[in-house]
């Protein structure tokens, strides 16, 4: 495989490269730049964090789970790269010094990378904005007031160069690469067996974390069709391809409570890279996105070849580990009816900010004349796969909507879920926040304060 | 003046460039080897077969060691010398080194490492306080007690009494680099060590006994680690020791880096606790005599338990004056990680208990916290008749009466105590609460004689100095207020003073950076060094320009001589012309010292460091979710070397020691495999997590004793700020109804509904 790529503004053309291989590696061991760090090898720390330009912008994103292909006729910058050609420092980085923003330094490193980012992009939820990035020594406090205090000037020469550069490189991208979802139906015919990467953010870890072996090995950033939003008549219909971060941007009028859920979901850098079809052909239990899709009565688009069927989201998952996917087949998309927003998300987890959900309950409960018409209460975390609680819709559907009714639905919830204890949480925590969460909505909606996020200091 | 000053950290530059190199940054001949280990996944049990074949056929495998394959003994531990680097028959613990991979890649190594076809016949693994105690298995003889009068009668003859049981969660140190070491052979016998360490020392110990060489052959250095939080006291051994043995079988570099899941699941953590207590006091909540049991689960081998424990039962007292007190301490031996050193060193365990019978008094009386708190605070400094702690030392320098009200008054206690109550009345879901907590913690190492420093400085003949110590850097910035001890002793500026890697060769016997006394120590050796040359210098200016060596000052970057003035370039010049030494060696001892251990009797303490903290939190009744609102810190390091890096460590520390007690959970399964062991799955605070109000300050106050510029030691004491937290937690969750909230910790979610739920049940019935 060949790729072209700048790096810390000097062109790269690298050709017989490993596609398995990740970036941080490639820095480390190849290229002797070792200011990026390996802190946990796995996306959850953000020591490895560098800056990635291409069409779209500056995004921060983990080297750790970022493979050599995905950066084909991109620019990276690295932290020895967002100091300038001449070793001036980012304002970023001079306000660290000044600020006392660094301890023992280890991930300032990544750090200088997320916040040189925002910075660039002017970007100043740094909550937000650094949520994946931890530190262990300072507190935070030091590194949020470097941030605050570097706002203000200007983003250097050097970082704004990159965009224009890689215009003038000429990549030619790989035959082997599908460009389209036509090339992938088609890959997927001749080659049922291939490994899908898209964002990397799981398959990453397959291969940092369990050492596997992928090939054959297909990535699909370049299939910008699947990379879509579009608004049709009654219907969003979201591409297989589009970033985590994108969806938060894309629900943020239509379902402010779910967008404010995928804030919580894995860190600014993951949600850069990660994406919502593969958020769903994983099949994991503990996925945020299709529980909240579910609520939503979201419709699976799924290709094999030129066939293609559609299916309400939740019947896709069948059990633990298995979902309706017929060998050569792919999620193309995924749509959602427009509805009035009625959807509340609930994530629970140890961490507010980049942590697996323990229970994430997703409640879309309509009511005429004070009695409930409709209800979709969709979970994570609470079975082996996402699911409806069906019983406790049904005790509701037709109740007046009141805590009473609320309360009424107590038998249902252990009909519906039998949850699992693990790290995260035990079974009679999951069952009892789960039935909680309900009553959580109802206050909610009676204009009761229910979030803590929400309460001011 | 160079003290006092709140310069930036000097790797600062370093760290945000990238260029600040870390052990595995550092670049290493072309053929040098990566290792691995390849672990038990059993917790208890006796090897029966171990087939290595795929191991040693693997891609890129050089060698495979098993214990057999040891030629000497390899041992890692600290203490007890009960830990062999690689099992030898039983397995103690799910993470235990079975064999040794050598390979000529970190990848390759940890492919191979899991190749290898291990039967081993399961023993019951002892994991649980019941499990221990049921096998009377521990370390020591038995428990371990220090008493003071007599704690039962007063107990049982006081007005009020209350009692009660709470579990303390361990803590993962979660150093963002994780262990890491290189050894690169030399000629002969030798070998130069780059280790990730806390304590350089040990690691020299530890390889020249595993290479049967001469400590002088072995040559240890670490310029900086990634974090330590007292996970590199003795947790690097193992590393140093495989990359050692393996760079002398081999003649090649080799090199060790943990990867994070293997760090988590192979390293020590914090003790975890479970502390009963039972207390007796009059109707103004005075203690007349309280009783502790701290049981701790010390894990497979000794490590640094037995003062880790120690540390535990002399922070029971924290800041109050207990009569009559007996505190029993049960050391237990379980099929897991060694427990080890984290920041606090068992302090931290010790003093919550005294903090949760506080709180539980205040509960019982109806009276606020606060007050409480202050009624059972020890004499003031200066008072007529001071106090002594349940160990015997008197308590002498005690500052928190008039830091607890600075602090009331600077966080507006009163005024927001009523505000609390009133935002709970009109809020059915979410409850606030507010938790105050003091810290006294006792400093110096209660193994007496490692209260003791080297250092060693040279003035080139340009002026320019070069200054070394045994202390580590690790992010503290002891470096930093080292070389700013120096500029002051030479009256230069900082630019001229370098502080050069921590290096076995330059000075021996160094006891690990750790207790807090890094600045403390070294900085009086530093000291003592400077002051001979200085004192070198001005004996021979004085004597050739005829004045007296007390005529002779060093003040801003000159040296003046009576009526002249050489700039100190040229007063080293001249030194060295006229065959000055310019070189010295410093050294320090900890005065006034003098503990018994055994009969918990004496000084262990050179001086105490204080603190306070007004925490405010909000919990959600429905789904136990939490946050903390505002902290209000102020704290004590004497007079500070450099007020900026102090107060990083305060910030930091207060974080960490609220992570401690609020997300981060260790979980190990009924088979003794910790299921906690990548961020993914433990959750140290992120951004987010800090209080939104934070407002830190130091306290304006010097040293009583003569310590470095009269400061205080800051690495440890800030963390046991962050009880404040937990303590408002529980506040909190009592406004769901009357019973006292027996809330453990981590105080995670799921414990603060559970105990939410226990308070609202209580009060139905």
């Amino acid at each position: 495989m060949e790729i072209k790529f700048l790096l810390n503004g000097e062109a790269i053309h690298l050709s017989g490269v490993n596609p398995t291989v990740t970036l941080l590696d490639w820095l480390r061991e190849n290229r002797g730049l070792t200011g990026t760090k390996e802190g946990c090898n796995e996306g959850d720390c953000g020591a490895c964090t560098v800056m990635i330009t291409d069409t779209d912008g500056a995004r921060a994103l983990n080297a750790c789970i970022l493979f050599l292909p995905q950066l084909d006729g991109k620019a990276v910058r690295t932290v020895e790269g967002i100091s300038g050609p001449e070793g001036q420092l980012h304002p970023v980085q001079q306000a660290m010094v000044d600020l006392h923003g660094s301890q023992c330094g280890f991930c300032t490193p990544g750090f200088i990378a997320s916040m040189a980012v925002a910075h660039l992009n002017g970007e100043t939820d740094y909550e937000t904005a650094l949520a994946g990035n931890l530190c262990r020594c300072t507190g935070y406090a030091p590194i949020i007031r470097a941030a605050k205090a570097a706002e203000a000037q200007p983003a250097p020469d050097w970082l704004a160069s990159d965009q224009a550069a890689i215009a003038d490189l000429v990549t030619s991208p790989e035959l082997s690469l599908p460009q389209s979802s036509d090339d992938l139906a088609a890959l997927l015919v001749d080659a049922p067996d291939t490994t899908l990467v898209a964002g990397a953010t799981d398959v990453g870890l397959w291969v940092t974390k369990q050492l596997r072996e992928l090939a054959p090995v297909a990535f699909l950033h370049l299939c910008t069709d699947m990379q879509q939003v579009e608004q049709t008549e009654g219907e969003i219909h979201i591409g297989a391809g589009v970033s985590l971060e994108t969806l938060r941007q894309t629900f943020a009028d239509l379902h402010p409570s779910f967008s404010e859920m995928i804030r919580r979901y894995g860190s600014t850098q993951v949600r850069n890279a990660a994406t919502i079809g593969g958020n769903i052909a994983n099949g994991s239990p503990i996925g945020d996105g299709p529980p909240a899709l579910i609520a939503l009565n979201a419709v699976l688009h799924l290709r094999r070849g030129d066939t293609r069927r559609t299916l309400p989201l939740e019947d896709f998952f069948v059990d633990y580990g298995q979902q309706d996917l017929e060998q050569s087949e792919f999620v193309e998309a995924v749509s959602v009816p427009l509805q009035p927003d009625r959807l509340r998300c609930y994530k629970l987890s140890k961490r507010f900010d980049q942590d697996i959900s323990a229970v994430c309950g997703c409640f879309n409960i309509h009511f005429e004349d004070g009695h409930v018409t409709q209800a979709l209460i969709a979970f994570g975390g609470m079975a082996g796969i996402p699911k409806r609680a069906r019983h406790v819709e049904n005790a509701l559907i037709g109740k007046p909507w009141t805590i009473e009714t609320v309360e009424g639905t107590a038998p249902a919830w252990a009909q519906d879920f039998t949850p699992l204890s693990d790290m995260r949480a035990s079974a009679d925590y999951r069952l009892t926040s789960a039935r909680n969460l309900l009553t959580r909505y109802f206050h909610e909606d009676q204009g009761v304060i229910t979030s803590v996020l929400e309460v001011p200091a | 003046m160079s003290v006092s000053r709140p310069l930036p950290h000097d790797g600062a530059p370093l760290h945000v460039t990238g260029q600040a190199r870390y052990v595995d940054d550092i670049p290493t001949p072309a053929s040098t080897l990566h290792l691995a280990f390849g672990t038990s996944t059993i917790a208890a049990g006796r090897i029966r077969s171990m087939d290595i074949s795929d191991v040693a056929t693997a891609p890129g495998v050089v060698q495979v060691l098993t214990a057999d394959d040891l030629t000497r003994d390899a041992d890692t531990s600290p203490s007890a010398h009960d830990e062999p680097l690689l099992a030898t028959g039983e397995v103690h613990y799910a993470g235990q080194a079975l064999f040794l991979v050598i390979a000529d890649s970190h990848l390759a190594a940890r492919k191979a490492a899991r190749l290898a076809k291990v039967e081993i016949d399961e023993h019951a693994p002892i994991l649980t306080i019941e499990d221990a105690l049921a096998a009377n298995s521990r370390f020591e003889e038995g428990p371990r007690v220090y008493q003071k009068g007599n704690a039962a009668s007063a107990i049982a003859s006081a007005n009020h009494i209350v009692e009660g049981t709470f579990e303390i969660g361990g803590q993962e140190h979660f150093y963002l680099e994780g262990q890491a070491a290189l050894a690169v052979p030399q000629e002969g016998d030798d070998m130069i060590v780059h280790s990730s360490t806390q304590h350089p020392t040990e690691i020299q110990h530890k390889v020249s006994h595993a290479l049967g060489v001469p400590m002088h052959a072995v040559r240890v250095e670490t310029r900086r680690m990634g974090g330590g939080f007292g996970g590199k006291e003795s947790q690097g051994n193992a590393l140093a020791v495989s990359c050692a043995i393996s760079a002398r079988l081999t003649g090649r570099a080799c090199k060790m880096r943990y990867d994070r899941d293997d760090d988590m699941i192979i390293t020590g953590k914090r003790h975890d606790f479970r502390i009963t207590y039972r207390a007796g006091f009059d109707d103004e909540g005075r203690i007349a005599g309280v009783e502790f049991v701290q049981f701790t689960r010390c894990g497979w081998s000794q490590d640094l338990s037995l003062p880790v424990a120690d540390r535990a039962m002399l922070h029971s007292d924290n800041a109050y004056n207990l009569p009559n007190a007996r505190i029993e301490s049960h050391r237990l031996k379980t099929n897991m990680q060694s427990a080890t050193a984290y920041r606090g060193f068992g302090g931290p365990q010790g003093m919550i208990g005294i903090e949760r019978v506080m709180d539980h008094i205040a509960h019982h009386l109806g009276r606020d916290p606060l007050t409480i708190r202050q009624t059972n605070y020890y004499a003031p400094q200066g008072a007529p008749a001071l106090h002594t702690t349940p160990y015997g030392q008197t308590v002498e320098d005690f500052i928190l009466h008039e830091l607890t009200e600075k602090l009331a008054q600077d966080s507006n206690y009163v005024a927001r105590r009523e505000a609390v109550k009133h935002w709970n009345a009109e809020n059915p879901v979410l409850k606030k609460g507010l938790g105050f907590s003091p810290v006294k913690f006792g400093i110096s190492f209660t193994l007496t004689h490692l209260n003791q420093a080297g250092a060693l400085v040279h003035v080139y003949q340009d002026g320019s100095v070069h200054v070394n110590h045994g202390g580590t850097e690790m992010g503290q910035g002891l470096f930093q207020k080292v070389a700013q001890v120096a500029a002051d002793r030479f009256g230069i500026s900082l630019d001229a003073v370098k502080i050069t890697a921590t290096d076995t060769a330059k000075v021996p016997n160094t006891s690990a950076t750790a207790a807090s006394s890094g600045s403390d120590l070294n900085g009086m050796a530093v000291k003592a060094a400077c002051d001979t040359i200085r004192d070198r210098m001005a004996d021979f200016l004085g004597e050739y320009y005829q004045v007296t060596p007390s005529q002779v000052r060093f003040v801003d970057g000159n040296v003046e001589i009576g009526d002249h003035i050489l700039c100190f370039t040229d007063a080293a010049q001249l030194s060295y012309e006229n065959r000055i030494s310019l070189s010295s060696t410093g050294f320090y001892k900890t005065p006034k010292l003098a503990w018994d251990r055994i009969k918990g009797e004496g000084r262990p303490f050179f001086y105490f460091a204080y603190g306070a903290a007004l925490t405010e939190v909000v919990i959600d009744t429905l789904t136990g979710e939490n946050r903390i609102l505002r902290a209000d810190i102020i704290h004590d390091a004497g007079a500070s070397l450099n007020p900026a890096l102090d107060i990083g460590q305060v910030e930091g520390g207060y974080v960490q020691g609220a992570g401690w007690l609020t997300t981060e959970e260790l979980v190990w399964d009924d088979h003794g495999q910790l299921t906690t062991h990548a961020p993914s799955t433990y959750k140290i605070p992120a951004c987010s997590d800090r209080p939104d109000i934070f407002n830190v300050a130091l306290w304006d106050g010097e040293n009583r004793e003569e310590t470095i510029y009269r400061s205080k030691a800051v690495g440890e004491p800030p963390f046991m700020l962050g009880i404040s937290a937990y303590l408002a937690l529980s506040d909190a969750i009592a406004a769901c109804g009357a019973a006292y909230p027996a809330l453990d910790a981590p105080a995670t979610a799921e414990r603060i509904l559970k105990t939410v739920q226990q308070v609202q049940e209580a009060a139905d019935v």
